[in-house]
């Protein structure tokens, strides 16, 4: 026993001591990755069309038509991350990603970890079910419904927080959570409304019955706390796109297959929405 | 016959991408099952003597490796390392370690298991013949308890090359994120794609966990 505890309390030492030794900067600044030649941006890969993978093992979507143009405009190669929803914070935190394109909804939580440039896009929560018993409200599910929910979304958030009556059922990726709720193991879907409006297009036999949940939230790009030049330097890029409505076009490009153009306006934000 | 989905097997380099995919999967864990298995031996062995430093060692790091679930062990070694020591250690190597890391602990207490169960006598008998400690390991004790072991190490090796799903959670791509990818590309197209693609995985993993355990019923019947 007596070997056992100083074997723990040696690590912890070894461990505290490392902790302290290391409280430099994780993150890279504009000019270390503009020499260093490459940038890592943390993308979806399996969350069309936002971000994904195509046949030909190529990244594709509206974040990810950002990031070609990031890559462009820095001079830079682009390296893809393929990131999960519960992952994104923690791979800034880390400095493992220089920016976090991946559908990143920024709540003051988040802000408190990571820091969001200017949004390029809106979004609110949204709640898909089956025809066969659509769900207009949430006080229609009774104690056996459960809902289906991605860890570490905002939607999860929001139910865990203001309705904890909800039985949830947690998944880690986009691909499992429709797979279950195509098998029926849940009354709905809760999840941004562009991603669960997107989903009942495609998927006959699905409705939106809670097509806004919550408050109106954007969608922003985030580098690592504090990395003040990268940050700035996509403020005056995404600014300076607006020139050229670089978001209507990339909706036109990428999303317009999924929402048609009745949504256009009011998902697509160009210059962090202070030019509108 | 119903639509499984299968042609977006074929599509662009899906198949490849798959095979790609079962690569990365087998390369981290028959890597680290090789890892595991020479440590775990040394390990084992040196934990087998009663009230010795390495079977101290051996209970507290099974203890841990037991309690922490392996996406926790993962997420420490590819996030926290970098915290702590700003080590950059990619998300293979990372899995590597983690995964020799719970290896090495369930190998060397299969192989403390085996050992210890080798009968007294066999031990005794070697050295009144004369043997040295290191001969009496080499021809008596370890012939037999690699016998005992061989069901349960492939056992842990083929648990392993299925644990390789959650190494997405620290970015790398192995074969069942691609599948994720597959069918979220292909929702719209063939919105059946799921059955065909888990069906090709399915298939795939059968394939490459087969040879284990024919190599292992083989090597028992040679032995018995």
């Amino acid at each position: 026993m007596k070997k056992i505890i100083a074997v723990v309390t040696a690590l912890v030492l070894v461990l505290s001591l490392a902790a302290v030794a290391s409280a430099d900067a994780v993150y890279r600044t504009l000019d270390e990755i503009r020499a260093s030649g490459y940038i890592n941006i943390g993308v979806f890969s399996d969350k069309n069309p936002f971000g994904y993978v195509d046949e030909n093992g190529d990244y594709q979507g509206y974040d990810v038509y950002f990031a070609v143009r990031i890559g462009e405009d820095l001079g830079v190669k682009v390296n893809y991350i393929s990131t999960e929803a519960a992952n994104r914070v923690e791979y800034l935190e880390t400095g493992k990603v220089d920016i976090v394109l991946a559908n990143f909804t920024v709540t003051p939580e988040r802000a408190e970890k990571v820091d969001f440039a200017l949004p390029y896009m809106n979004v609110a929560l949204g709640v898909v079910s089956p025809d066969s018993r659509v769900i207009t409200d949430l006080n229609e599910l009774t104690a056996d419904d459960q809902v289906i929910v991605i860890s570490g979304t905002t939607a999860e958030d929001y139910l865990v927080k203001n309705n904890p009556e909800i039985r949830l059922q947690k998944f880690d990726t986009y691909a499992n959570a429709k797979t279950a709720l195509e098998n029926g193991s849940a009354a709905a879907w809760a999840n941004d409304n562009t991603e669960v409006i997107a989903y009942a297009l495609q998927n006959e036999g699905y409705t939106v019955g809670i097509p806004s949940l919550g408050s109106q939230d954007t969608i922003a790009p985030a580098v690592s706390k504090g990395n003040e030049t990268l940050l700035n330097w996509i403020n005056d890029e995404i600014k300076a796109l607006a020139g050229e409505n670089f978001f209507h076009k990339d909706y036109e490009a990428t999303l317009v297959d999924t929402y048609g153009l009745d949504y256009e306006d009011s998902l697509v934000l160009e210059g962090g929405g202070l030019a509108e | 016959m119903p639509d499984l989905g299968l042609e977006v097997l074929w599509k662009g380099k899906n198949f490849v991408r798959l095979l790609g995919g079962l690569w990365v999967a087998l390369r981290i864990s028959l890597i680290a099952a090789g890892i595991s298995v020479v440590l775990g031996i040394l390990l084992g062995v040196a934990a087998s003597r009663k009230r010795s430093v390495s079977s101290v060692v051996l209970r507290v790091w099974l203890g841990i490796i037991h309690i922490m679930p392996q996406m926790v062990l993962l997420f420490l070694m590819y996030f926290g390392t970098t915290r702590l020591f700003s080590w950059n250690l990619s998300g293979e190597v990372a899995a590597v370690i983690v995964f020799s890391l719970w290896g090495t602990a369930e190998m060397g207490d299969l192989v403390r298991g085996a050992v210890s169960s080798i009968p007294a006598i066999q031990r005794e008998s070697a050295e009144a013949l004369g043997l040295k400690p290191a001969q009496v390991y080499r021809w008596i004790i370890l012939p037999q308890a690699v016998r005992r072991l061989i069901p349960q190490s492939i056992n842990l090796i083929t648990r392993m090359i299925k644990t390789t799903s959650l190494v997405t959670l620290i970015g790398v791509v192995e074969i069942l994120k691609v599948a994720q990818q597959i069918i979220e590309a292909n929702r719209k197209a063939s919105p059946n794609a799921a059955f065909g693609v888990y069906l090709a995985i399915f298939v795939m993993y059968y394939l490459a966990c087969r040879p284990l355990s024919l190599a292992a019923k083989k090597l028992e019947k040679h032995w018995r």
